[in-house]
């Protein structure tokens, strides 16, 4: 009781625009309707709108962030925990206070004081009546806690900078004003998502944001191809959505008829919900994040997504809307975490289809010549580490990962967008790009650095975030994970592996060798290369929000010093709507292994693919020309290879069987029968009814009579015409006439039943 | 105020027919705008009261009948003169004030061959009197006026100003319609002489006719059920929608999908449901499975479609599937949803069919394979497309999705007495419907208005973006449809509280049924 009332003022005390965190997402969603109310008549054609918004939207995120790390640091003093004075992003300095407040009992309690981790942070709530139907208040508002306020930084940051790369990008574009409009409304959707209180608010900015990937994936849909891929986006994502709907569905009748987030999840925590229903509930919800975020076998809508200009790649099919998925279930973690029995177990759904979409994502990256192609594939398999992560119980390392990622594939994205505007808007690597490592130099450190951190080179972002998921779970000795996850660690292992080498096929392919293309590269201008510097800064260095305990300083997993487990410290929920993850211990000889696995997959794909570009060199062929040699060699190899460059048949079996299918055959079939089956025998019936009906209807109309019995076999011309000059005014003797017929019929019904 | 209370209901459904009279009266000489300016102010008029009726709509009490006139009428068959609105008759009611006017607008200049605006626009006037009064009847025999005068109006919209096979459909829907209306009197009637004491009232029957043995209430209920389900339409009665939708003017397919439609679902839930209150326990499942097989086959049979008109008008079908899974349902939940689903059904899809006939008008052919680039041609019919697409595939943040989504919801859980496991069987494919919905639409989206211009160089004049009565009429639509997208609660509110109150003749809180007649069947049900 103490604790809920503590939890209360808390939420009362917290800052102004954590309460008010609406106002973020609203400011981008006005200024979609203003981009396309005004936009084509400001100067600069709309994009000032746009950027302005998200600006703003950014500074207040960034202003959540601070005053959220101050109401954390608030309840640990309030806990009278032992609070260490800790200066973080620059500046915000916690004094260390000794005054315990009245009635500031812990949540739990057990030893609470002395572990800072156990300190209850309530999060910051506020929602007004959105409608109410059958008793039940459904509300709209907004839930802040570490989760949302990352999210809100992240995305605002990267949106952002899009919108800056955007402006030289697609300059001069048919629909400039419109792009940036979607842009806008992408924005504020999933601003919304991130801050959903609800799970029916979570449903509605989850479909928005999935509306506005169709619109930007097709945005140039003079062409077939683009709009098909649009459509193919939003088919599979309806498809996913059905798990979300009904998935809602069961958890808000499971809860007692409530939407509520945080509810659902501390019914989840404390039992109140059965097992099986929260296991029903994860299985639905996880084919939902297998279409939003790009998860095996929902997945191959996400490389045809590159259809859409790059930036838009870089934002929603990278950075942020795919994580959409990922960030639900970390939203609802309670639900998966006792559905899926995560603790203490070593296989479950989630953690299966993360693992199976960072190897199958990962080899598919390999045949890919188009480089927005790999980065997406690149992007379905890190999704599955995260998806992967939060299967073995590794919250906080999944949440860090999908934070380091945002960073570096925005900006690998973001190169590749900006190697393909030098480059005759192409996106092929073998026939149109190649040493282009000296004539864009911006370019090409930024992607180096990106494609370090992707790969998890020591220190950068990746690296610590990979490293943490690894250790998560639980199947390196003596890491002590949530469960024990060996597949998980072996495949993660791999991931890595794999990782490597493609990655540096495209380095090769793209910066290294001779330039192969036609045109005249050249470095592109400030709009592009500053996002692409800054994202690379923060590749570099967002990993060391979250150093693992005992790394750079003293402390222990208990007590982490500067900054140790910053992230994990602010952005982790800690309270009765989360679930007792257990925090694995980092690893030195885990870290060591990986990153000689990663060096070593690197090291393997330069040597192979310098020999190659050599011998073509040498040879005077084309790369796409060359045998790929080991595959020509070896049957399995070709089949392997085979079953790759065809993406396993999975887009054949959607295609050509299950959507072909449907529309044709199927849909076909429908409405043969609809007009041989069902319409048929109406006819039919029409006909002997109008032999009953020259009875029945004797007074009626001629004219009409007529037109039934033409109408049944033989049109005849006349009628219609007469039926023109037809006024009306038959209506009382028709409806006398029908009534004293039906009064008959209820007589002999009324018999029928008496009798 | 007492002035709006006694005479406001009556005055807003009987001026649009002595309208039709004035029109009807003008002599051709006088020129045709003055019938147009006539049906217009009628038409608006009408509006008005209905605006007024709204503001001083007591929305804390939406289960009362309000307006409510009570008078003699036919007394020989006891039959009264009662017409009240309340929380579920409100929004219908509202509904066709609104889109009345805005067919007349949109007609305007371009009236469809063999044009005669005088007799359509009497007609129009005519169904509009017809449509208002069967959502405010609360008298068995004066709904069933009401519902019968909407029929000849409409037959003969379609067979005059419909298009080449209008016979054929205007007789279907004539026949269809007669068919069904002839199985809904009769139900009436054997209401009326079962009921002790013999009445017409909808208020009464509900007491008046709990001693009735539950087989005779099914029995009854069931033909309801045709005469109703062939309005709807349901699963398998629907045939004749599609061509009567393909074939009528395009404001008779915005008046057909808009209000027609409705006028059946409205009948479940104002009549059948809450007069035969254990009898729809009995039927709901039987409602429930042509529901879903209505979503999926609609869709489907909308998959199959090479025209867009007739597209849309399968996509009613499958709409109006979701509709009946909440009334299915028998919950307060899903009946809300279904009221709202009613009225974003009849928004959007209305809509729809402006679009179709707008882009019959320019194209000259509504067969899918001939078209393609209207975002080029008319961007802004383009767009508005767009929005409706999205719209009627239930995006949320747009009114399609207050219908589908608590109906799929509520199917979770189903009144007491209702089989669960059927109806999470119901959810599942319900959904998958909405998967469909998505594929015929976006597909209907991507081949109407994407891809390059198919209208320039085989002879097309220019193509016209939309015209000002185009945007008079469909700036209402539109902005209804965002704003019960964005606050459904406008909605819910006016329904919520009169929909509790129609189902507390026999429902079941979460402590069992409150009516006993329930409670005794679904005792007997246990002992089996």
């Amino acid at each position: 009781m103490n604790a809920l009332l503590l939890a209360n003022e808390t939420a009362a005390s917290a800052g102004w625009m954590l309460r008010n965190a609406w106002i973020i997402p609203f400011i981008p969603a006005m200024s979609f309707l203003l981009i396309l109310l005004i936009g084509k008549r400001t100067p600069g054609k709309g994009h000032w709108i746009g950027i302005a918004a998200v600006s703003a939207a950014f500074v207040l995120s960034a202003i959540a962030g601070v005053q959220w790390i101050q109401h954390v640091n608030d309840a640990h003093h309030a806990s009278g925990s032992e609070e260490q004075a800790l200066s973080v992003g620059g500046g915000t300095l916690a004094a260390k206070t000794e005054s315990p407040t009245a009635g500031a009992a812990p949540a739990e309690g057990e030893s609470a004081a002395a572990e800072e981790e156990h300190v209850a942070v309530a999060p910051v709530r506020n929602s007004v009546t959105w409608y109410e139907n059958e008793g039940t208040n459904v509300k709209v508002g907004t839930l802040v806690d570490g989760l949302s306020v990352m999210m809100l930084v992240v995305v605002t940051l990267i949106s952002l900078l899009v919108h800056i790369y955007s402006t030289d990008y697609v300059h001069g574009d048919r629909r400039y004003t419109h792009y940036f409009a979607f842009l806008s409304l992408f924005t504020a959707s999933m601003l919304t998502l991130v801050i959903a209180e609800n799970t029916l608010m979570l449903l509605c900015a989850w479909e928005l944001v999935g509306v506005c990937s169709f619109a930007l994936i097709g945005h140039w849909w003079e062409e077939q191809p683009n709009s098909d891929a649009a459509l193919k986006a939003f088919l599979t994502n309806r498809v996913g959505d059905m798990g979300l709907i009904i998935g809602v569905t069961i958890l808000y009748f499971a809860a007692g008829k409530s939407f509520d987030i945080v509810k659902i999840n501390e019914m989840a925590n404390s039992g109140e919900i059965r097992q099986f229903l929260l296991l029903v509930a994860s299985c639905c919800l996880i084919a939902a994040v297998a279409s939003k975020s790009g998860q095996f076998i929902l997945h191959t809508w996400l490389p045809d997504a590159m259809a859409g200009p790059t930036p838009v790649s870089a934002l929603i099919h990278a950075a942020t809307m795919v994580v959409a998925g990922v960030f639900m279930v970390a939203r609802l973690y309670s639900v998966f975490f006792h559905g899926l029995t995560i603790p203490g177990s070593s296989i479950n759904l989630l953690a299966l289809v993360g693992a199976v979409t960072l190897i199958g994502g990962a080899l598919l990256a390999f045949v890919q010549n188009d480089i927005k192609k790999v980065l997406a594939y690149s992007t379905i398999s890190q999704l599955g580490y995260m998806v992967m992560a939060l299967g073995v119980g590794a919250w906080t390392a999944a949440v860090f990962h999908l934070f380091t990622h945002a960073f570096f594939k925005a900006c690998l994205f973001l190169g590749a967008g900006s190697v393909s505007h030098a480059c005759h808007h192409s996106f092929d690597m073998k026939a149109e790009m190649g040493g282009l490592r000296k004539i864009m130099p911006r370019t090409f450190w930024t992607f180096v650095i990106a494609t370090g951190a992707l790969i998890g080179i020591f220190p950068l972002a990746g690296f610590w975030s990979k490293d943490e998921i690894l250790a998560g779970t639980g199947g390196w000795p003596d890491t002590h994970g949530t469960g024990t996850y060996y597949a998980m660690l072996i495949m993660g292992m791999l991931g890595a592996a794999l990782t490597a080498a493609y990655m540096t096929r495209v380095i090769y392919l793209t910066f290294f060798g001779q330039y192969r293309g036609h045109s005249h590269p050249h470095e592109n201008g400030p709009r592009i290369t500053i996002p692409l510097i800054i994202l690379a800064v923060f590749a570099v260095g967002a990993g060391f929000l979250n150093l693992p305990p005992g790394v750079f300083g003293a402390g222990d997993a208990h007590h982490p010093t500067g900054w140790q487990e910053r992230f994990g410290h602010y952005v982790e929920p800690v309270g009765k709507y989360f679930p007792d993850v257990v925090h694995a211990t980092p690893s030195y000889l885990l870290a060591i292994v990986s990153s000689a696995i990663g060096l070593a997959g690197v090291a393997a794909a330069y040597a192979y693919y310098r020999k190659v570009e050599t011998r073509s060199r040498a040879e005077g062929r084309k790369l796409t020309e060359l045998p790929d040699g080991i595959t020509t060699r070896s049957k399995p190899a070709k089949a392997f290879h085979t079953l790759l460059v065809n993406k396993y048949y999975l887009d054949h079996l959607y295609n050509n069987v299950i959507v072909a299918g449907i529309k044709g055959p199927i849909a076909r079939a429908a409405y043969w029968f609809n007009q041989h089956g069902i319409d048929a025998s109406v006819n039919a019936v029409g006909k002997g009814s109008v032999i009953g009906g020259k009875f029945l209807y004797t007074y009626f109309d001629q004219k009409v009579v007529d037109g039934a019995v033409n109408a049944s076999g033989t049109l005849s011309s006349g009628v219609g015409e007469e039926l023109r000059h037809i006024q009306t005014g038959k209506v009382q003797q028709y409806a006398l006439l029908l009534f004293g017929g039906t009064t008959v019929l209820a007589g002999i019904f009324l018999i029928l039943l008496t009798t | 105020m007492d002035f709006l209370e006694t005479w406001g209901i009556s005055i807003a459904v009987f001026v649009p027919v002595i309208g039709a009279l004035v029109v009807m009266l003008i002599p051709k000489s006088w020129g045709e705008d003055l019938y147009k300016q006539v049906a217009l102010a009628v038409s608006l008029v009408s509006g008005g009261f209905g605006i007024a009726m709204l503001v001083n709509f007591n929305f804390d009490d939406t289960g009362r009948l309000q307006y409510l006139v009570d008078k003699k009428w036919i007394e020989a068959i006891s039959s009264r003169y009662i017409v009240g609105l309340d929380g579920i008759s409100l929004p219908l009611f509202l509904l066709t004030l609104l889109i009345v006017p805005l067919c007349i607008i949109y007609s305007w200049n371009h009236f469809p061959e063999p044009h005669n605006p005088k007799a359509l626009l009497a007609l129009i006037l005519l169904l509009e009197t017809g449509m208002l009064g069967s959502f405010v009847a609360q008298d068995l025999i004066l709904f069933f006026v009401f519902f019968e005068v909407v029929l000849l109006p409409m037959f003969f919209m379609i067979a005059v100003w419909g298009g080449e096979k209008r016979q054929y459909a205007s007789l279907k829907f004539f026949l269809f319609t007669l068919f069904g209306s002839a199985l809904m009197i009769l139900s009436f009637l054997a209401m009326f002489f079962l009921a002790d004491p013999h009445t017409f009232d909808m208020r009464a029957l509900p007491t008046a006719l709990q001693g009735v043995a539950l087989s005779t209430q099914v029995l009854i209920f069931l033909g309801m059920l045709i005469g109703l389900g062939i309005k709807v339409p349901m699963f398998p009665f629907h045939t004749w929608l599609p061509d009567a939708h393909t074939q009528a003017p395009t404001v008779g397919s915005v008046i057909l999908a808009a209000v027609l439609l409705k006028l059946g679902t409205y009948g479940f839930v104002r009549i059948a449901i809450p007069i035969l209150p254990a009898a729809a326990v009995k039927v709901a499942p039987l409602i429930g499975v042509l529901a879903v097989i209505g979503i999926i086959y609609g869709a489907l049979g909308c998959l199959a479609q090479t025209d867009m008109k007739r597209l849309i008008a399968f996509s009613s079908v499958a709409h109006m599937g979701f509709v009946m899974l909440g009334i299915s349902t028998l919950t307060q939940f899903g009946i809300n949803a279904a009221i709202f689903g009613m009225v974003a059904h009849g928004l959007i899809t209305g809509m729809l069919f402006f679009i179709a006939g707008s882009v019959k008008e320019r194209y000259h052919t509504l067969e899918i394979s001939k078209l393609g680039g209207l975002l080029l041609d008319a961007p802004k019919m383009g767009w508005l497309l767009g929005l409706c697409v999205m719209a009627s595939l239930g995006l949320p943040g747009l009114a399609g999705f207050w219908g589908e989504f608590p109906a799929i919801l509520s199917s979770y859980s189903p009144a007491h007495g209702l089989n669960v496991e059927l109806y999470r069987i119901f959810m599942v494919i319900s959904a998958l419907g909405t998967v469909l919905a998505a594929g015929y639409l976006l597909w209907l989206l991507q081949r109407v208005a994407f891809g390059p211009s198919k209208s320039h160089g085989d002879g097309h004049e220019q193509i016209h973006d939309m015209h000002v009565s185009e945007g008079l009429a469909w700036a209402p639509l539109i902005a209804l449809i965002v704003a019960l997208g964005v606050y459904p609660g406008i909605m819910f509110k006016s329904t919520d509280a009169a929909v509790a109150k129609s189902l507390a003749a026999c429902l079941v809180d979460d402590k069992g049924p409150t009516c006993p007649e329930l409670a005794d069947m679904l005792h007997a049900e246990r002992g089996k």
